[in-house]
């Protein structure tokens, strides 16, 4: 069965053809800076250069290396999807799994819970709670984007616990007298484990577009870069107007780039855990 | 169908209580004095005017009583509509600053959720049955539903804005007009308003498409399109059933779309410079105005929850399931 | 002669290679005959159900030809298939409970299904047929949710039969029941042939005890091939083929399946069907085996109705 999974997996197009995406970007972003002498937000060139054999993206209106500032934007964008991601994923799981497997009102409860948070628009509640708090850090936009993200991944779990709480195994493992927690985490979790990471996936992806949205409304970090941040500065210091096009496209490109391979690798992992859709 | 209902309706209760709640409580996790760091900047625009504000938040606030009459006093100028003032539009009330606004964002909001959401499902389902379509077209679908809302509103005001100069890429209407009933304006406001929806539009358009392709596929798995293939009911009629079938979750998607939307339409504004409450959020944060920015949060959350019933009635309509009073809906 | 199956082949496609799931069956279903048709899980006799009706996406049609009324059923050809579907040949499929569209009224359902067939639906005989199984015409203007899993399934029972066709497959109906609606299920499948409203049936079951107060026949695969058809009361009292002889000696009471019990008697598991071994597929598990099972032994007929394909049954 694993075997048949990885046979899948390597001559699955889409999955094949995210994950190098990935990698691409994410590599770029770990080893790419080091290959800079200054910063992101350094001042180094000419203003509003056109890309160039030394300034491969150009630069910003205040001589600004927008290449450098790509390859460190990149780096935040990942840390934020993949905090963001794991803390939803987290919260996601506690609350889908306790709810489906408990039931009864505890169920009733955390049902509400997930509703509420699910109706309530997720950037506003992100904007008033950024804007007044003022606390900017890359960890902190993460805690709060995974905090308020995580509700429908809990639907989804609780409805798929929901349905292997009554299968054979989990029945004789409550008989023989295993605990909730471990029951959990030994016969349910496993049993859906390929689920849990295509919802991880979602979640990364949707992480770091919200991110990218309050980096651009201005509720980003405050030191550093991120590519949302880059878009800000942009449209900000009127880069449209200007022409600086080498300013606005990478970044947006970069974004789109990233979450796609993610969606894409998404339905690659969907085809490969789940036979009936593999096409013949 | 009264039970669930009933139940939606306690839900949006408790969501808009939950909201007004972190309302309150915000500000008061602000480090030091609220009043004199919400007035800091007001301080220095309108000088004559502090003082009247510190009195009247001062009041609004009440930090001299027990918490929980604070809190039952914020519900109580919550109830008879009293927002505060706005500190960026000094003295208009916050309420009427938004009231102007909101009609820009509807504008926006429903023609590029309500097209995107036909237009999408028609197509994704139409994609679902044609290899080549779905092979060729799907990939875009991807990356249309993968980008950032501003970036893909800036690539439009840039390319058919600022490069071919066909749209006007910022405001709602012609600086040199005034808002009336004539051609001429309502032309600009059209002009205007056909980026932003544009680019609302084709994100939401690439995620519905998907959406909709993947359910149709799902669908024609399903036991009862066997069953119909086993007697030889054509294919017209089993894609027919399997659309009716797909649209389901559809419209329960649309629902949970909802904030993200909103979120892409804000940011979507910002961009174009629209006047809608996404503007708002960008000047209420830029001239650190709490109350604009408490205001509009609230005017959403309560968009969001009417938007959210209409499609629970929309919901019952199309699933019998629910109207049968058996149907456990989501 | 209602139903000519002959040296039908049909494989499945997998990553490993072609599962030769049915590999060479012969045999006939007379006019008014109701066959079961029995063997494990493995054995074939769901293949040989879905290519009576429909090959999924995996399937293929390697050989042999299938004649009903004769008439050559085009098995590989999807479309041309369909003038044989309902008419002449109809399923009710083991998921009766999914089987109806959720979003329908039963009723329009029906009718949009025979509109699309060409057929004219006619109310007062559905109506009629609905009273044979029990159910009242109210059930028309119902949504499937309305109805219990029985009710469900009697629904597909009549829409199934409706164009009298001539062969009537019955996939597993009796296997998601309990024992007293196991029973009424095969009344009425009874029923139906009785009345005339089909022509013969293929009973398609894990449970020889259950489908031997119907069927007129009982033939039992294995492995993908035949091992045995007689008529029932011989094949439950008087097998010639091993295998049979010891599914029927491990037989419970009525509505338990073997499968559940397993077969405790018979060492050893089924050949994979990859790369079967030649001669007879039973002979690894077999007590009688001997040189000449090296050789596949023909489906001979050994009394009047009554075909085994093993050596020893002479």
């Amino acid at each position: 069965m694993r075997y048949e999974a990885l046979h899948f997996a390597l001559r699955n197009r889409k999955l094949v053809a995210g994950t190098v995406v990935i990698l691409v970007f994410l590599v770029a972003g770990l080893a790419g800076p080091l290959m800079f002498d200054h910063g992101p937000n350094d001042y180094v060139g000419p203003p509003m250069a056109a890309p160039s054999g030394e300034f491969w993206f150009g630069t910003t209106t205040f001589g600004q290396d927008v290449f450098a500032q790509f390859l460190y934007g990149l780096r935040a964008t990942f840390l934020v999807g993949v905090l963001g991601g794991v803390l939803a994923a987290a919260v996601g799981m506690v609350v889908g799994f306790v709810a489906g497997y408990r039931g009864g009102w505890v169920d009733e409860l955390l049902t509400m819970l997930t509703n509420i948070v699910l109706v309530l628009p997720a950037l506003v509640v992100l904007l008033i709670v950024n804007a007044y708090l003022g606390v900017r850090s890359i960890g902190v936009q993460a805690l709060f984007i995974g905090l308020t993200s995580w509700p429908w991944a809990a639907r989804a779990i609780r409805a798929q616990t929901f349905s292997l709480r009554s299968r054979d195994f989990v029945d004789l493992a409550r008989l023989s007298g295993v605990r909730t927690p471990r029951i959990i985490l030994r016969e349910i979790a496993p049993n859906m484990s390929s689920y849990l990471f295509l919802t991880f996936i979602l979640l990364f992806g949707s992480a770091i577009l919200i991110a990218a949205s309050l980096d651009f409304i201005g509720l980003g970090p405050t030191e550093g870069v991120s590519l949302g941040l880059m878009l800000n500065n942009a449209a900000r210091w009127s880069a449209l107007q200007l022409g600086l096009w080498w300013w606005f496209i990478p970044p947006g490109a970069g974004i789109t780039a990233i979450v796609g391979a993610l969606y894409v690798m998404n339905v690659g992992l969907d085809e490969v855990f789940n036979p009936k859709l593999r096409e013949m | 169908m009264r039970r669930y209902f009933g139940r939606k309706l306690l839900i949006y209760g408790l969501t808009f209580f939950v909201a007004v709640t972190i309302n309150w409580m915000i500000p008061r996790f602000m480090p030091g004095d609220p009043v004199q760091s919400m007035l800091s900047r007001a301080n220095v625009a309108q000088p004559a005017a502090v003082e009247a504000m510190r009195a009247h938040y001062t009041a609004m606030f009440g930090f001299d009583l027990p918490l929980w009459q604070q809190y039952l006093n914020f519900w109580g100028a919550l109830l008879r509509g009293d927002l505060g003032i706005s500190i960026w539009l000094f003295p208009t009330p916050v309420s009427d600053v938004i009231i102007r606004a909101v009609p820009y964002t509807l504008g926006l909001l429903i023609p590029s959720i309500l097209l995107s959401w036909f237009a999408g499902n028609r197509f994704g389902a139409f994609a679902a049955r044609r290899k080549w379509l779905d092979n060729t077209v799907l990939p875009v679908g991807y990356v249309l539903t993968a980008t950032p809302y501003m970036w893909l509103a800036i690539l439009l005001a840039w390319a058919l804005g600022i490069v071919a100069g066909v749209f006007p890429v910022a405001g709602a209407y012609g600086f040199d007009l005034q808002p009336s009933l004539s051609w001429g304006f309502v032309g600009s406001l059209a002009e205007h308003w056909f980026l932003p929806f544009a680019s609302l539009f084709l994100v939401a358009f690439g995620g519905w498409a998907i959406g909709m392709r993947n359910m149709i596929i799902y669908e024609l798995e399903a036991d009862y399109v066997n069953y119909l293939r086993a007697l030889g009911a054509p294919a017209r009629l089993v894609r027919r059933y399997a659309f009716r079938n797909a649209i389901l979750p559809q419209v329960t998607g649309l629902a949970l779309q909802l904030g993200v939307l909103v979120a892409g339409a804000l940011v979507t504004e910002i961009v174009f410079s629209y006047p809608g409450l996404g503007h708002l959020i960008l000047q209420a944060i830029q001239n650190q105005d709490f109350f604009l920015l408490q205001g509009t949060f609230l005017f959403i959350v309560i968009g969001v929850l009417i938007a959210n019933f209409v499609i629970d009635v929309a919901y019952v309509l199309v699933d019998p399931r629910t109207r049968t009073g058996m149907g456990e809906a989501a | 002669m209602a139903l000519n199956v002959t040296d039908l082949r049909v494989y499945y496609r997998t990553l490993r290679g072609e599962v030769k799931a049915l590999d060479g069956v012969t045999f006939s279903v007379a006019d008014g005959e109701i066959m079961g048709l029995a063997g494990e899980s493995g054995s074939g006799k769901s293949t040989l159900a879905k290519s009576l009706i429909r090959l999924d996406g995996r399937m293929r049609h390697v050989g042999g030809t299938v004649e009903l009324d004769g008439a050559a059923m085009p098995l590989s050809d999807d479309d041309a298939m369909d003038e044989f579907r309902f008419r002449k040949v109809s399923l009710i499929p083991q998921y009766s409970m999914s089987a109806l569209n959720p979003t329908r009224k039963i009723g329009r359902m029906v009718g949009e299904l025979l509109d699309s067939r060409g057929e004219r639906p006619d109310r007062a005989e559905l109506e009629r047929r609905l009273e044979l199984v029990g159910l009242s015409k109210d059930v028309l203007d119902r949504y499937p949710i309305e109805l219990s899993g029985g009710m469900k399934q009697r629904v597909v029972m009549v829409v199934s039969t409706l164009l009298n066709p001539s062969l009537l497959i019955a996939d597993e109906v009796t296997s998601a029941l309990d024992v007293s609606s196991q029973k009424a299920v095969a009344t009425t499948l009874l029923g139906f042939r009785d009345r005339g409203l089909v022509t013969s049936m293929m009973v398609v079951t894990h449970d020889i005890s259950l489908v031997y107060q119907i069927a007129d026949s009982i033939m039992v695969m294995y492995a993908g091939r035949l091992a045995e058809k007689a008529p029932a009361d011989v094949l439950v009292t008087a097998p010639r083929h091993p295998y049979t002889q010891q599914l029927v000696s491990a037989l419970p009471e009525v509505g338990v399946r073997y499968e559940d019990r397993r077969l405790a008697g018979i060492p050893g598991s089924p050949p994979s069907l990859l790369k079967p071994p030649g001669g007879c597929r039973f002979r690894d598990r077999c007590p009688l085996a001997f040189d000449q099972c090296a050789e596949q032994p023909p489906f001979a007929e050994v009394a009047p109705g009554h075909l085994v394909a093993c050596w020893k049954a002479e």
